[in-house]
């Protein structure tokens, strides 16, 4: 038996009036992967989300979460969510208010009185168990609406936008919990504006503008993919750069300054050697990996999607 | 299945905890309380004055009857304003807030929400009415002991007239923002009360065509219709039979179908705000 995939979407759309929030958003993610979900403001990946729990009804398009149709609502019982303001009931105390989601997911009372001091103690909110959600800061409240995602041990879990209220502890508590549900072989989607998180913790990544994927890009190939490398040197013949075309296409020369462009890192030593075997000195080379950021402006574009 | 861990179970314990909490509980059975006292002393003196001359029996008990039917109606007003003022924020606010998002991603579908904070308020404005309509009913009793007649079946229908408005506010709820459902549901109270009191006007001068204004309001909304029906149910024979004109009484009560109609409009506006909030968007 083939394991379904953890999200399929097929053209997916949603209208709000005459406003297109998503458009055609066709998408899989696979079992046990951590997958990022990237795009400017207003590209529809909150209302993707809300799409694929049921927040809101798509316009059109089919959505299958775990293999099970989005519509039957019992899939959700091996789904975890953290919604983007993660507003909860705040007159409840920490404690209550996992006990209330552990009941939603009809989890025994047993194995509630377990599981809620357990997942307390994982995002460091033991010391607050009493305390209502009230009196909470931003970060508190986003460690137990994560707590709250993990109540079911969810098979899937969405993080809407999971640390951006956090400070650095935290956001490495949330990247250790992800790499956690990995090691489970839960799958992760995440929704984040945070790029350097994305890139520690993702395998894949999608980029969306306009509710359509542009471009699904796995973080492994930009670690190991082109990079771009800035050489200090002297003297720069016309020659010397000339020669350098057999490695790279994309080669600027300014002075005592060279960009050029290598497939990989592998090249960088016998660029190196070529410099040294033509009598040029060499005072820095230095290879840029190309951020997630570089290549989020490059898909994406610099427009912001507006 | 778990009965303690049925969904609607876990969403009405929530509503009873969420009015605990925010004192509305305690608001609500402290000041319930004062006005019991007050109403008491109020009685006490007056039947005080009644036994120094008595004007015999049958006027005692008329004036007993009469002075019954006004707490009731504080009661029956109160109980209104109670059940629209908790209520009224119940789904709008959470939608607007943003914590029905992490209710509604529960595997539950989403009536079930809607049905337990129904039952939720339901309950408490029940203990509430009781309380309330209980402690007139006691306190004129313990006094006088004047009972009324159909007390129960009077005060059952008062429970009706509640829970017709807090279907209402569900659907409203489900639908507008807080403040319009606030607005929409007074609004549409203050058609019933006013349409009621042109069909008494209506009844007392013999006007058909303002009987009928009273009864097509009370078609809109039947809360006050019911209340009518409580009323007439709860007052002395004589009242019924030669009538006279004031909030707390009933010379023309709606009928049968009417209170059947009411019942029925309650469940449906229910059903539809359950159907409403299924379908959208969060």
């Amino acid at each position: 038996m083939t394991v379904s995939n953890a999200i399929e979407t097929t053209h997916l759309r949603k209208i709000f009036g005459s406003n297109v929030a998503v458009s055609d958003l066709t998408l899989t993610v696979e079992r046990g992967e951590v997958f990022g979900f990237l795009g400017p403001n207003g590209a529809g990946k909150t209302t993707s989300v809300k799409m694929l729990l049921g927040l809101i009804a798509p316009t059109a398009g089919e959505m299958r979460l775990l293999g099970v149709s989005a519509k039957d609502h019992r899939i959700r019982q091996r789904i975890g969510f953290l919604p983007e303001h993660f507003r909860f009931h705040d007159w409840l105390t920490a404690s209550e208010f996992l006990q209330l989601h552990a009941a939603l997911y009809r989890m025994p009372e047993t194995v509630i009185h377990q599981r809620v001091p357990e997942l307390l103690e994982l995002v460091g909110l033991s010391q607050h168990a009493a305390q209502r959600l009230r009196g909470f800061s931003k970060g508190m409240l986003q460690r137990i609406g994560l707590a709250q995602a993990l109540l079911n041990e969810p098979d899937l879990i969405i993080l809407d936008e999971p640390t951006s209220g956090l400070d650095p502890v935290g956001r490495r508590l949330v990247r250790d919990i992800i790499r956690g549900l990995k090691q489970r072989g839960a799958t992760v989607f995440l929704n984040s504006h945070l790029l350097s998180e994305v890139e520690i913790t993702c395998d894949r990544v999608a980029f969306i503008k306009h509710g359509q994927v542009l471009q699904i890009s796995s973080l492994q190939t930009l670690v190991e993919g082109e990079l771009s490398v800035q050489v200090r040197a002297h003297p720069l013949t016309p020659q010397v750069v000339a020669g350098l075309s057999r490695w790279s296409q994309n080669v600027r020369a300014d002075g005592d300054h060279l960009m050029l462009t290598l497939p990989g890192e592998a090249d960088l030593p016998a660029v190196n050697r070529y410099l040294v075997e033509q009598g040029v000195d060499v005072f820095s080379l230095q290879p840029q990996k190309v951020s997630l950021e570089d290549l989020f402006i490059q898909v994406v574009g610099t427009d912001g999607g507006l | 299945m778990n009965i303690r861990n049925a969904t609607i179970w876990v969403i009405a314990r929530l509503t009873f905890r969420e009015a605990s909490r925010r004192w509305v509980l305690w608001a609500a059975g402290i000041l319930g309380l004062i006005f019991l006292v007050v109403y008491g002393i109020g009685f006490y003196t007056i039947h005080r004055e009644i036994l120094k001359e008595p004007p015999g029996q049958l006027v005692t008990k008329e004036i007993y009857g009469f002075m019954l039917m006004a707490g009731l109606y504080v009661v029956n007003f109160l109980t209104a304003i109670m059940t629209v003022l908790t209520s009224v924020d119940t789904l709008a606010g959470e939608i607007a807030s943003g914590t029905v998002h992490t209710l509604v991603s529960k595997p539950l579908r989403r009536w079930e929400i809607v049905l337990g904070k129904w039952l939720g308020f339901a309950a408490m404005m029940m203990v509430y009415l009781l309380l309330m309509g209980g402690g007139v009913i006691g306190v004129v009793y313990a006094i006088s002991g004047y009972m009324p007649p159909h007390a129960l079946s009077g005060v059952g229908l008062m429970i009706l007239g509640m829970l017709l408005l807090l279907s209402i506010s569900f659907l409203g709820g489900a639908t507008l923002s807080t403040l319009a459902n606030g607005v929409m549901v007074f609004g549409l109270y203050g058609i019933a009360f006013i349409g009621g009191w042109i069909e008494q006007f209506g009844a007392f001068l013999n006007n058909q065509s303002a009987v009928n204004v009273g009864i097509i309001s009370s078609l809109i909304i039947p809360s006050e219709a019911v209340w009518k029906r409580a009323a007439y149910e709860m007052q002395s024979s004589l009242v019924r039979t030669f009538g006279g004109l004031s909030p707390f009484s009933s010379p023309s009560a709606p009928s049968r179908v009417m209170v059947l109609y009411a019942v029925i409009y309650a469940a449906v506006v229910l059903c539809l705000a359950m159907w409403r909030f299924g379908k959208r968007d969060l």
